[in-house]
């Protein structure tokens, strides 16, 4: 029972607990995840020209091209990036390229040995220190941005495991940045795109080429990247829509029509049907908020 | 005397860090500059565990509210402190297997790798999904159109929000995506010009006026006028 | 035209040209923008101190710093201060212990009780000697208390784990959020919000402006964050670095404007003189 009886609905709906709300949206999320889960349908996805953008960057190399990817996230945001760094890797799996990883967030380094055994796992035609290595975490934010971009060896002198990089076949004739193909970075926030943009791919313009560049990033990210496309960035996957459109063109090429796409492959599309219906609430929730805003102006204006 | 000496201290490694972009045989300062930066961080861990250390049990020392999540917290630092210095559960090197700390204490089996798997990573997961509860609740709360500007703002979230979500190309699916008239009233597309035009100026001079701020705080400390990370209340 | 395009291709393509050996090819645009932005800025700092008076505007929330530490005092309820998640290289990070002092000389004068949980050691250790100048010149140096300002933890989430619990045990009467934020500012500014808190906000992380804006009483965006040193002390030096940055600014919007409308003219028009300094122009600023 309202402790205040001549409350009407709406003012006691504006006061509601903030806990309801919280429920609402928990009910909106667990709900599609389940669905999604028994069903395993996703919803179609077009692809956006950033998204489309990214995906001709990595397409249009040659096989065996050098792919410097640099897992700049946490296991706080896996969620939604961890779909789009397998996406990167997948594809570039696709067309052969030669994979270096790296990050450069202290929590990032296992997230890279887990993409890489998820995705390469135990493909015979994919042998570590030749098609693919993984350089592990070095600390230094943007001074490693820099020192990559002059000298290579000396901001990563060994892989993860230790073993010296003169010592790793696909290192050899690696000595800056500007020595790759492509640059893709997938990032949380600090150090991250941005600063990529600034500090390692803007300098390669003076160095003869500018060094194409992909990115990765969070929703709440996208919109400070976006000023950097297409200009220094060849494309940009903008949260987990960005992430599913990513996974719809890299599975329309990796699969035939009738096969069946790993789950792996699908969990950004799989995470599109709980942001539909966590959207809706939200704005349900606006409009519901605004109804009682204006019923209490105008009970206000009444009196 | 020694506030003076810091600021010109500050003030000379400012300039040459300013020049080290610049002039080609001072490149070598720049990223010496950042390593030596790095090393002061990471002693300065010790000094952040050590404080951190001394206040929790100090609170539960005095049994202040919440003394028992201080507890859990030195109990969880030393343990994780001792599983990777120690490397517990690391299998040594196969080059190497005589050496009891020759492993790889991130390798999948480890003490450490299980406590970043089965504790950190959900953990950070969680925290970070709070965010999507938080965010309802404040649209709930604060997205009132009470002027001009925040009904603009109101229609632009509506259209960002639906247009990035299978239910906005339904709900504007009707309009031909081939006729240019009018394909970009399509919510999706619509999402996308607001997203790369207005979004994008927005940031862009918000970016340029920010960049231009920094420069010159930067300069304010660097010519000395402005003291306050030295502790002056000049 | 033919000298301009001329300059901007020596930027473009260093190996030609006049540029002295030890210069850093293609840096030259941005040597050029350092000098004009110092320039800008020393000379509006000698206006200022020549006695010429400068305006500001009010930033509403700077004007509530005094409100809320003496709704704290009144409470009897401590304030909160987080001067950001970045280390003390992060400029964010030091603008916000430039305010940290201001709110400190305030707390100290109101007699209230001022905690800071840092993620960061250095950061510790800077505010706490920020503090401590604060409480010294406001002559309440028995009441300072190093214990304080402490650190929590580096990771954002861990320390937002743990600020949130203090939000909710400690009910601090006023907020205040400056410096470098990432994703845990929507977790801190709706903990405050629950409990009741006058929150006052500043970051140049455009990211997060939103999240502050919907949640606080007060945000300051962007450059106001970087302006308030000058605005809450209104000493010459300061208020003259703040006339700088307009100045910049003012010389930023020209050309802008002045690049858009020759890039349209050549668009339209299809004059090749123009054209041709377009492109110099966007190749020498890294646009291809």
């Amino acid at each position: 029972m309202s402790d205040r009886p001549n409350e009407s609905f709406l003012a006691r709906l504006d006061r509601i607990d903030r806990r309801w709300i919280f429920l609402m949206m928990a009910i909106a999320v667990a709900g599609p995840i389940i669905w999604v889960g028994v069903t395993g349908r996703t919803f179609p996805e077009t692809a956006t020209p950033a998204v489309q953008g990214a995906f001709d960057a990595i397409e249009r190399l040659p096989e065996g091209s050098k792919v410097l990817v640099s897992f700049d996230f946490d296991p706080a945001s896996a969620g939604e990036l961890q779909p789009m760094a397998t996406g990167f890797i997948h594809h570039c799996q696709l067309r052969k390229h030669r994979i270096y990883a790296m990050t450069l967030w202290a929590p990032g380094s296992p997230l890279i040995g887990a993409t890489l055994a998820d995705v390469i796992g135990n493909d015979p035609s994919y042998r570590y220190g030749e098609n693919f290595v993984d350089l592990g975490f070095q600390a230094g934010n943007e001074g490693v941005m820099k020192q990559v971009g002059v000298d290579f060896p000396k901001a990563f002198p060994n892989d993860s495991k230790g073993t010296p990089l003169a010592r790793i076949p696909m290192m050899q004739g690696i000595t800056r940045l500007s020595d790759f193909d492509i640059l893709i970075s997938v990032s949380a926030g600090y150090p991250g795109g941005k600063e990529w943009v600034q500090y390692g791919v803007s300098p390669t313009l003076t160095q003869g080429h500018r060094l194409p560049f992909v990115a990765g990033s969070t929703g709440v990210q996208t919109p400070q990247m976006i000023p950097y496309y297409p200009v220094q960035m060849s494309g940009i996957l903008g949260a987990i829509k960005g992430a599913a459109e990513y996974e719809s063109l890299v599975n329309a090429k990796a699969t035939a029509p009738g096969e069946t796409v790993p789950a792996k492959y699908q969990e950004a599309q799989r995470r599109m049907a709980p942001q539909l219906f966590g959207h809706s609430l939200m704005v349900g929730l606006i409009l519901v908020g605004n109804v009682i805003f204006f019923a209490g102006r105008r009970k206000g204006a009444a009196e | 005397m020694g506030r003076n000496a810091a600021a010109v201290l500050a003030s000379i490694v400012g300039l040459v860090m300013v020049l080290t972009a610049f002039a080609r045989p001072l490149e070598f300062l720049g990223t010496a500059v950042v390593d030596w930066f790095n090393v002061l961080a990471a002693i300065a861990f010790v000094l952040g565990g050590a404080n951190l250390l001394k206040m929790n049990l100090l609170k539960i020392s005095a049994r202040d509210a919440g003394w028992g999540y201080s507890a859990v917290t030195v109990c969880v630092f030393l343990v994780t402190i001792g599983v990777g210095l120690l490397k517990i559960g690391a299998h040594p090197d196969p080059l190497h297997p005589d050496v009891a700390l020759s492993g790889d204490k991130e390798a999948v089996g480890g003490a450490f790798w299980w406590l970043y798997e089965y504790a950190m990573s959900p953990i950070t997961s969680t925290l970070f999904a709070l965010l999507a509860f938080y965010v309802a609740s404040a649209a709930f709360r604060a997205f009132r159109a009470k002027n001009t500007a925040a009904i603009l703002l109101l229609g632009t979230a509506f259209i960002v929000l639906l247009g990035r979500v299978y239910v906005g190309v339904l709900l504007t699916s009707w309009i031909p995506a081939d006729n240019a008239w009018v394909s970009w009233l399509r919510l999706e597309n619509l999402s996308g010009i607001i997203m790369g035009v207005f979004n994008n100026a927005g940031t862009r001079a918000m970016m340029i006026g920010i960049a231009i701020g920094i420069a010159a705080t930067s300069l304010k400390i660097l010519v000395g006028l402005d003291r306050s990370y030295l502790g002056s209340s000049d | 035209m033919t000298f301009a395009v001329t300059i901007l291709a020596q930027d473009a393509a260093p190996a030609a040209g006049f540029m002295p050996g030890w210069f850093m090819p293609g840096k030259g645009l941005l040597a050029i923008s350092l000098i004009i932005v110092a320039a800008a800025v020393m000379i509006s700092i000698l206006w200022a101190r020549s006695g010429r008076p400068i305006r500001i505007r009010k930033i509403a929330g700077l004007d509530a710093v005094d409100e809320a530490v003496g709704r704290a005092t009144e409470m009897g309820r401590p304030v909160l201060f987080i001067p950001g998640i970045q280390d003390v290289d992060n400029i964010q990070t030091v603008a916000g212990i430039t305010i940290l002092g201001k709110v400190a000389k305030t707390a100290a004068e109101y007699d209230a009780e001022i905690e800071v949980p840092t993620t960061r050691s250095l950061v510790m250790t800077t505010a706490r000697e920020a503090v401590h100048a604060s409480y010294l010149s406001a002559g309440r140096t028995d009441s300072y208390n190093p214990d304080r300002i402490y650190y929590v933890s580096d990771e954002q989430f861990a320390f937002v784990a743990y600020t949130g619990g203090l939000m909710q045990r400690k009910r601090p009467a006023a907020c205040f959020y400056f410096g470098c934020f990432f994703a845990e500012s929507l977790i801190l500014a709706e903990n405050g919000n629950s409990i009741g808190a006058i929150q006052v906000a500043g970051t140049a992380e455009t990211t997060q402006l939103p999240f502050f804006v919907a949640s606080c009483d007060y945000t300051l965006i962007g450059e106001e964050f970087f302006a308030a040193s000058a605005y809450l002390s209104g000493e010459p030096d300061q208020l003259g670095t703040l006339l700088g940055q307009d100045l910049v600014k003012g010389l930023a919007w020209a050309a802008v404007l002045v690049a858009a409308l020759l890039a349209t003219v050549a668009a339209v028009t299809g004059h090749e003189g123009i054209a041709s300094f377009v492109n110099g122009a966007r190749a020498a600023l890294g646009g291809g």
